[in-house]
C-alpha cells in the first residue's frame, strides 16, 4: 500500500513542522516539509493532506497568523481553496490554526472568529484535557471518545467569537475540541484547565465540511508514550496518535 | 536623522488590555502609588507621506481585527489622562516594523519607506513629578533601548550619513598615560603594558594603526574573548605560583582522558559522544552585563548566542538551560543605587527574553535555576546553555586558502559595537547612558533560518568550516576562522540595516543572528539560503599568507599579522590572596518550630517552585521531553533533571541534563563551593538515572575584579575545586566560560562585587528509558532509604538564609566516598530497585522529603536519630532519599554502602518527621501552598 503524500507549510518562524511530520509519519504519511519560499499551487496539488504547522511565524509581528496568511494567499492563490473543496483533509495547529482564521478558511464563508492574546496575558506552556465533540462534523476527531492529553505553547490562544457565531459553530457541528478537567467535567472557563480563557472552552474547530481542523494545542507532541507527562508513572492515557491516523485516513480513502 | 513622521497610528485592544494590568502591578510593586489605571496600547509611524487610501489600507489589511484591535489616527491625550510613548531608537531591532514593510507589498503597496513602531501608555490617577518620572524611566521606557516621551514622542529615522573609511590613530609617540587615556576614549579596557605592545608593534612597522586596525585587537585581547586572567600566571601572597587557570581545567580533562570526549575547550562547544551514530555539543554563556541594562535584550541574546555557539560546531539545538541570580524583588526603590533598574524590573525582562527566544526559535528550554541574592541588586547574572546533536564526524574545521568568507542571517548594524570590551569593564552609574550601543535585541526568527540553513548545508558538504558571529562581530569570527591561513575582505559587501556605517563598526558589531562559513562553492549554499530565506553574503576569501586585510571604498583599511593579533597580547603576571573562611556572626543557631523553619524554606525565594516562570518557557517543542522542569502526579512537582531525547536518535537512548549552582558558599569558602556545586549538578543526573561514569562538566565562573588579590584568590580556590571534583568523579570539563568584573561602583564611589558564583552543568545519559527515575514517591508501603551521612554542615545554609543569621558550622564538605556511592546507585537504578529519587541539596533532608511528597501527593514517615536540626536542615554533599518497594530493600542495601531505612510512604498525603525528641507533621496542602502558592493554576 502506498502511503499519503502530505505536505507541512512552515514560513520563517514556523518551529513545530518536524514535530508534526514524525506524527503524520507515525500515522503512515509520506511527510514533506515545504518551506514558504516553495509553496506554490504545484506542491499543492501533488499531496492528499496539508498541515499549516504551529510556531512563531514572522514572530507574531502583527498578530499571530496575519503574514502567514497573507503570503499564503499570495503563494497559494485559490488553489488553497480548492484544495480543501476537494475534500482533502487541512490540519492548523496553534500558529497553523491562527493562520487558517486569518485566511478566512475558518470558521468558514460568512463567520467570523480570532485568536486573541491568552486572558492572563503570558505565555503558556502546560499540558491540557482535551474531548472531542461528539456530535462535531470534524473528520479529524471522529469517533474519539477517550480524552487528549498535550501541551499547549502559546502567547495568543483565546478563541473568541461572537454569541451568535458560537451558536451558528455549535448548530453545524464546528466545535471540534474542548477543554476539561482531568476528571472529564467542564472547565466553565477556569484556569489552568481553560489555559487561556476561551470562549466556551473551544480548543479546536473545524470547517463545515469537517475537513479543515484547527486547534491551538499541540497533538503532534503527545503521539509516543513516553512523551506522556506521567509516563515514569506507568500512564498511558489520552495519545492523540488517533487524530492523525483519522487524517490520514480519509486522505487515503479519498 | 529626524525627520517629523506624517503619519502615526495607535492601536487599541478590543475590551481589556491584559499588558494594561501587570503594568499596574509592577508599578505599584515599585512603590508607586497614586497610579490608578494604565491602558497600554501600541503606536506605528510611518515615514513619508501615506496617502489616506494607503493608511486606511494598512489599516484594515495589516493592524486592525474586528474582534480584537481598533486602529485610529493619533490624537493628543484626553483630559485627566497622562500619556506616556516610547519608541524603538533607531538601529534597535523592530520586528514589528520590519513584518508592516513586508505586509504593505503583500496587500499591494510596494514600498512604504521607513516604520517604526512604539507604545503608548495612558495613565489615570494622581501622580507626583518625581513618580511619574520614576514610572517612565524605571518601568515603561528603557532608555538603552527607547526614547520616550511625557505626552508625543517623535519616532527617529536613520538617514545615510557617510563617514571616511578609516582614520588613522597616533600611538607609536604616545606616553603611557597617553596610552592609557587612548584605551579609556576608546573603551578598549586595555592595560598600560597592553597598550605599550600595540605602540611597539607599530613602531616595529614604521606606521600608526587605522581605527579598524585598533579596535580590531582591543576587540581579541579583550577580557571576553581572550580570558586573560584564565591564562594569566598566577603568584599567591606567600609566595607560591599556580598554573593558569585555564591550564589546570584543561590538564584534569587530558588526564580524565575519556574516549568519549571528542572535543573540550577548543570549538565554540564541547563534543562529547552521545551514542554509537551521534555526538552531543554543549556549551554555556553568561550574558551578565547585557542583561543589567537592557535585561530582556540582554537574556534575549544570551540565548541566541549560545544557540549559535552550538550551530557553530554543525549540530542541532535540541535543549536550552537558563540559571538567573537576582537581587530581591523587594527592595524598596530609595535603596536602589543610582543607575541600576529594579531587581523587579530586571526579572521579568530576563525571565521575558529567555522566553521568548527559546519559544520562537523552536527549542525546548528544559532546566534552569533562580536565585536571589542582595548581592545581585546591581549586577544580575545570565547563564544560558544550550546543547545540541550531530552526526558523528559531520563538523568540518578546517577552512582552506581559496574558500570564500560567507556571512548568512541578519544585517549588520550600529547595535552590539565593542560589546566584548563592554562586558569586560566595570558597571557604573553612567553604563546604562553610555553602553546603548552594547546592547542587542534579538530576532529568534532569523536564527532559526539559520538552524535551518546550516543543517541543510552540513548534510550537503558545503562548508570546509563555520562559527558564529558574537562577542567582537566579524573581526572575531573571521579572525579566528582565519587565524591559521589569512584573508581578505571587502567590508563594502556586508550587508548592512542602514547606511553611515564607519569600517570599524562594520567589522566589530555585533549585530545578532549571523554565522560565518568557508565555502568552496558559493552557488549551492545561496540555493538553500533562498529556501529558508535567509541572507547571504560573500565578502572574501581565505588566503594563505598569514595576513588578514580588509578593503572599503577601494581602500585598503586594516592589515594585520595573524601572528600579532593571536599571540601578541602579553601575558598577564597576577597576584592572588589565600582565601580564608570569615568567621561566623552568630555563634548559635535555633530552630524553636522545625515545622515553620521548613515552610520558610520552602517558600524562600531560591527554593520555591518556580513553576509560574516555567510554564512560560516551551518545553515540549521538538516532542524529545521525556522529563520535564516539573512533573509528578498532579505535574507541580520538582524534577532533579531534565531528559531529552535528542531529535533524529533511535529513541532508546536519552541525555540527561542538570545543574549546580549556589550563591551562599562562595564568600565563604570558594573551593567547597566549586565542590558542592559539581556534586549537586552530578547527583542530579545520577538521581535521574544517568551513568555517573558518562557524565561531562561544564564551568561558568561569574566573579569580581580579579586584579584585586582576594577575589583572584577565591577564583583560584573555586578552579581549584573544579579540577578535585572532574578528577574525583572522573568527569571532565569539556567547555567553559569566564565572566568577570562583575562589579558595580556607587555613585558614592563604593565598590560592590557580586557574590562568587559558579555554574556547573552535567550532561549525562541513560541507554534504556527503563533507567529514566523521578523524584515523585510512587507507592504507599514503600520504604524510603537516606543515601549518604549527614554532618553539622549549616554554615552558609539556607536555613540560616531564613533565619537571617550567619550561624557556625562548617561550609559543606566535599564527601570522599560520593564518587563510588553514586556508581552503587546507578546500580541498583539499572537493576530496577528504585521506584523514586531525590538529591538532597538546599534546605537539606526535610525539605527533599516535602517536595517528594508535594510530587506524589502521598505520605510519608520519618525518622531520623540526633540534632533535629542537623539532621533536617544540614546541606552535606553526596546524598539521595531513595524509595524502594518492600521486596528490594535488603538487595539496595547490599548496593549502596551508607543506605539506611528512614520511613515509609503512606496513603495519606501527610509529611511527619520524627528527629529525637522533635518532631514535625504538615499535610500536603500546607506544603504546597509555601512552596508553589504563588503559582497561579496550583491547587493544593
Amino acid at each position: 500500500m502506498t502511503s499519503v503524500p502530505a505536505v507541512v507549510l512552515a514560513a520563517p518562524g514556523t518551529n513545530r513542522d518536524v514535530d508534526v511530520a514524525a506524527a503524520l509519519e507515525l500515522a503512515g504519511a509520506s511527510v514533506t516539509i515545504i518551506p514558504l519560499a516553495k509553496a506554490d499551487t504545484a506542491v499543492l496539488r501533488s499531496a492528499r493532506l496539508a498541515v499549516v504547522a504551529g510556531g512563531f511565524s514572522f514572530a507574531d509581528a502583527l498578530g499571530s497568523g496575519r503574514l502567514f496568511a497573507l503570503e499564503l494567499a499570495e503563494r497559494l492563490g485559490e488553489s488553497l481553496g480548492e484544495f480543501v473543496a476537494a475534500g482533502h483533509p487541512v490540519l492548523g495547529i496553534c500558529n497553523g490554526f491562527q493562520t487558517l482564521v486569518r485566511s478566512g478558511i475558518l470558521p468558514g464563508p460568512s463567520s467570523q472568529a480570532a485568536l486573541g492574546h491568552n486572558a492572563h496575558g503570558r505565555f503558556e506552556c502546560r499540558w491540557v484535557t482535551l474531548e472531542a465533540e461528539p456530535t462535531s462534523a470534524c473528520i479529524w476527531t471522529q469517533g474519539i471518545a477517550d480524552e487528549l492529553l498535550c501541551p499547549i505553547a502559546h502567547g495568543e490562544g483565546r478563541f473568541h467569537a461572537e454569541p451568535d457565531t458560537l451558536a451558528k459553530l455549535a448548530a453545524n457541528g464546528q466545535i471540534a475540541l474542548r477543554y476539561r478537567r482531568p476528571d472529564r467535567s467542564a472547565a466553565d472557563g477556569a484556569f489552568p484547565f481553560n489555559p487561556n480563557g476561551s470562549d466556551e472552552d473551544i480548543a479546536g474547530i473545524c470547517d463545515p465540511t469537517g475537513m479543515v481542523l484547527g486547534l491551538m494545542p499541540h497533538p503532534e507532541d503527545h503521539v509516543l508514550n513516553r512523551q506522556h507527562p506521567r509516563w515514569t508513572r506507568g500512564e498511558t492515557s489520552g495519545s492523540c496518535r488517533t487524530l492523525f491516523a483519522n487524517g490520514v485516513r480519509h486522505a487515503k480513502e479519498l | 536623522m529626524g525627520v517629523r513622521p506624517s503619519t502615526c497610528l495607535v492601536i487599541r485592544a478590543v475590551g481589556h488590555d491584559p499588558r494594561s494590568d501587570q503594568f499596574l502591578a509592577d508599578a505599584q510593586a515599585l512603590g508607586i502609588s497614586g497610579l490608578t489605571a494604565v491602558t497600554c496600547t501600541d503606536l506605528v509611524f510611518f515615514d513619508g507621506t501615506l496617502s489616506d487610501k494607503s493608511v486606511q489600507l494598512v489599516s484594515q489589511r495589516l493592524l486592525s481585527d474586528p474582534l480584537l484591535r481598533t486602529v485610529s489616527p493619533h490624537t493628543k491625550a484626553k483630559a485627566g489622562v497622562i500619556v506616556v510613548e516610547t519608541t524603538l531608537l533607531p538601529g534597535v531591532t523592530d520586528a514589528r516594523a520590519e513584518a508592516i514593510v513586508r505586509g504593505a507589498k503583500l496587500v499591494g503597496l510596494g514600498d512604504i519607506g521607513q516604520v517604526a513602531t512604539g507604545r503608548r501608555f495612558e495613565l489615570t490617577g494622581v501622580l507626583r513629578d518625581d513618580d511619574l518620572q520614576h514610572l517612565v524611566s524605571r518601568l515603561l521606557a528603557n532608555p538603552v533601548i527607547e526614547k520616550s516621551a511625557i505626552g508625543e514622542v517623535t519616532a527617529t529615522f536613520v538617514s545615510g550619513d557617510s563617514t571616511g573609511p578609516a582614520e588613522v590613530v597616533l600611538v607609536t609617540s604616545l606616553s603611557s598615560d597617553e596610552l592609557l587615556a587612548l584605551s579609556s576614549e576608546r573603551g578598549m579596557a586595555l592595560d598600560v603594558v597592553e597598550m605599550a605592545a600595540i605602540a611597539n608593534h607599530y613602531r616595529k612597522l614604521d606606521r600608526e594603526p587605522t581605527d579598524v586596525e585598533l579596535e580590531m585587537i582591543a576587540q581579541t585581547w579583550s577580557e571576553h574573548c581572550n580570558h586573560k586572567t584564565f591564562r594569566a600566571q598566577i603568584t599567591f601572597t606567600d609566595g607560591t605560583t599556580a598554573m593558569p587557570l585555564l591550564k589546570q581545567l584543561r590538564a584534569a580533562t587530558d588526564q580524565i582522558n575519556a574516549p568519549w570526549v571528542h572535543s573540550a575547550f577548543v570549538d565554540n562547544a564541547g563534543i562529547v559522544a552521545f551514542d554509537d551514530h551521534f555526538d552531543l555539543a554543549i556549551k554555556a554563556e553568561t550574558h551578565n552585563h547585557p542583561s543589567a541594562v537592557e535585561p530582556f535584550g540582554g537574556s534575549n541574546t544570551g540565548v541566541g548566542g549560545v544557540v549559535r555557539d552550538v550551530l557553530g560546531v554543525s549540530a542541532r539545538p535540541i535543549a536550552l538551560t537558563d540559571i538567573l541570580c537576582f537581587g530581591p524583588t523587594d527592595l524598596p526603590i530609595d535603596d536602589l543605587p543610582a543607575g541600576v533598574l529594579h531587581p523587579r524590573v530586571i526579572r521579568a525582562g530576563v525571565i521575558a527574553g529567555v522566553a521568548d527566544y527559546g519559544n520562537k526559535l523552536g527549542v525546548p528550554t528544559v532546566s534552569g535555576a533562580i536565585v536571589h541574592d542582595e548581592g545581585y541588586t546591581a549586577n544580575p547574572l545570565v547563564f544560558c546553555g544550550c546543547v545540541g546533536v550531530l552526526p558523528r564526524g559531520s563538523n568540518p574545521t578546517e577552512p582552506r586558502p581559496g574558500d570564500r568568507i560567507v556571512v548568512i542571517g541578519g544585517r549588520t548594524g550600529r547595535d552590539g559595537i565593542r560589546g566584548a570590551t563592554f562586558s569586560s569593564m566595570t558597571m557604573d552609574a553612567t553604563t546604562g547612558d553610555v553602553a546603548g550601543a552594547s546592547v542587542q535585541i534579538g530576532d529568534p526568527i532569523v536564527e532559526k533560518g539559520l538552524i535551518d540553513v546550516i543543517l541543510a548545508a552540513r548534510d550537503a558538504g558545503l562548508y570546509s568550516a563555520v562559527t558564529d558571529c558574537g562577542a567582537g562581530g566579524l573581526s572575531s569570527s573571521v579572525g579566528e576562522l582565519a587565524s591559521t591561513l589569512g584573508a581578505s575582505v571587502n567590508l563594502d559587501l556586508v550587508p548592512r540595516k542602514y547606511a553611515g556605517l564607519a569600517s570599524w563598526e562594520v567589522w566589530l558589531s555585533e549585530a545578532q543572528e549571523r554565522m560565518v562559513l568557508a565555502v568552496p562553492n558559493v552557488a549551492p549554499l545561496q540555493a538553500i539560503c533562498d529556501r529558508y530565506e535567509v541572507e547571504l553574503a560573500d565578502i572574501g576569501s581565505f588566503s594563505d599568507d598569514q595576513l588578514l586585510i580588509l578593503r572599503s571604498g577601494g581602500e585598503i583599511v586594516a592589515e594585520m599579522g595573524m601572528g600579532f593579533l593571536h599571540d601578541g597580547c602579553p601575558t598577564r603576571n597576577l597576584t592572588a590572596a589565600l582565601p580564608s573562611t570569615p568567621p561566623p556572626t552568630h555563634t548559635s543557631r535555633a530552630v524553636p518550630d522545625l515545622a515553620a523553619g521548613l515552610l520558610a524554606l520552602l517558600a524562600h525565594p531560591s527554593l520555591r517552585s518556580n513553576q509560574d516562570v516555567v510554564s512560560g518557557y516551551d518545553h515540549e517543542v521538538l516532542g524529545g521531553t521525556a522529563v520535564r522542569p516539573y512533573g509528578g502526579a498532579v505535574g507541580d512537582g520538582p524534577c532533579d533533571a531534565a531528559v531529552v531525547i535528542p531529535y533524529g536518535t533511535s529513541g532508546s537512548s536519552a541525555m540527561v541534563l542538570a545543574c549546580g549552582v549556589n550563591a551562599r558558599y562562595g564568600a565563604l569558602d570558594a573551593y567547597r563551593m566549586a565542590r558542592a556545586c559539581a556534586d549537586e549538578a552530578m547527583r542530579n543526573v545520577v538521581a535521574a538515572g544517568a551513568d555517573p561514569d558518562r557524565v561531562a562538566l561544564l564551568d561558568n565562573f561569574s566573579w569580581g575584579d580579579p586584579r584585586r588579590p582576594e577575589t583572584l584568590g577565591t577564583l583560584a580556590s573555586a578552579v581549584a575545586g573544579c579540577v578535585d571534583a572532574a578528577l574525583a568523579h572522573q568527569a571532565p570539563f569539556v567547555s567553559g566560560k569566564d565572566s568577570l568584573n562583575n562589579e558595580y561602583l556607587t555613585s558614592s564611589g563604593e565598590r560592590r562585587s557580586i557574590p562568587p558564583t559558579l555554574v556547573i552543568t552535567a550532561v549525562g545519559r541513560v541507554t534504556s528509558l527503563d533507567h529514566v527515575i523521578t523524584s515523585d514517591l510512587k507507592a504507599a508501603g514503600n520504604v524510603v532509604l537516606l543515601v549518604g551521612s549527614t554532618r553539622d554542615e549549616l554554615r552558609g545554609s539556607h536555613l540560616d538564609a531564613v533565619l537571617c543569621i550567619d550561624g557556625p558550622g562548617d561550609v559543606p564538605a566535599p564527601g570522599p566516598d560520593a564518587a563510588e556511592r553514586y556508581r552503587q546507585m546507578h546500580r541498583a537504578i539499572t537493576a530496577g530497585l528504585v521506584r523514586s529519587c531525590h538529591d538532597l541539596s538546599e534546605g537539606g533532608l526535610a525539605t527533599a522529603a516535602a517536595e517528594m511528597v508535594i510530587a506524589g501527593r502521598l505520605g510519608l514517615t520519618l525518622t531520623v536519630d540526633g540534632d533535629p536540626v542537623v539532621r533536617l536542615f544540614s546541606e552535606s554533599t553526596g546524598r539521595f532519599l531513595v524509595e524502594v518497594a518492600p521486596s528490594d530493600v535488603d538487595a539496595f542495601i547490599a548496593a549502596v554502602a551508607g543506605s539506611v531505612v528512614v520511613g515509609t510512604v503512606t496513603t495519606d498525603p501527610v509529611l511527619h518527621i520524627a528527629a529525637g525528641t522533635e518532631s514535625l507533621t504538615l499535610p500536603v496542602t500546607d506544603l504546597v501552598h509555601a512552596w508553589a502558592g504563588h503559582v497561579p493554576g496550583v491547587q493544593p
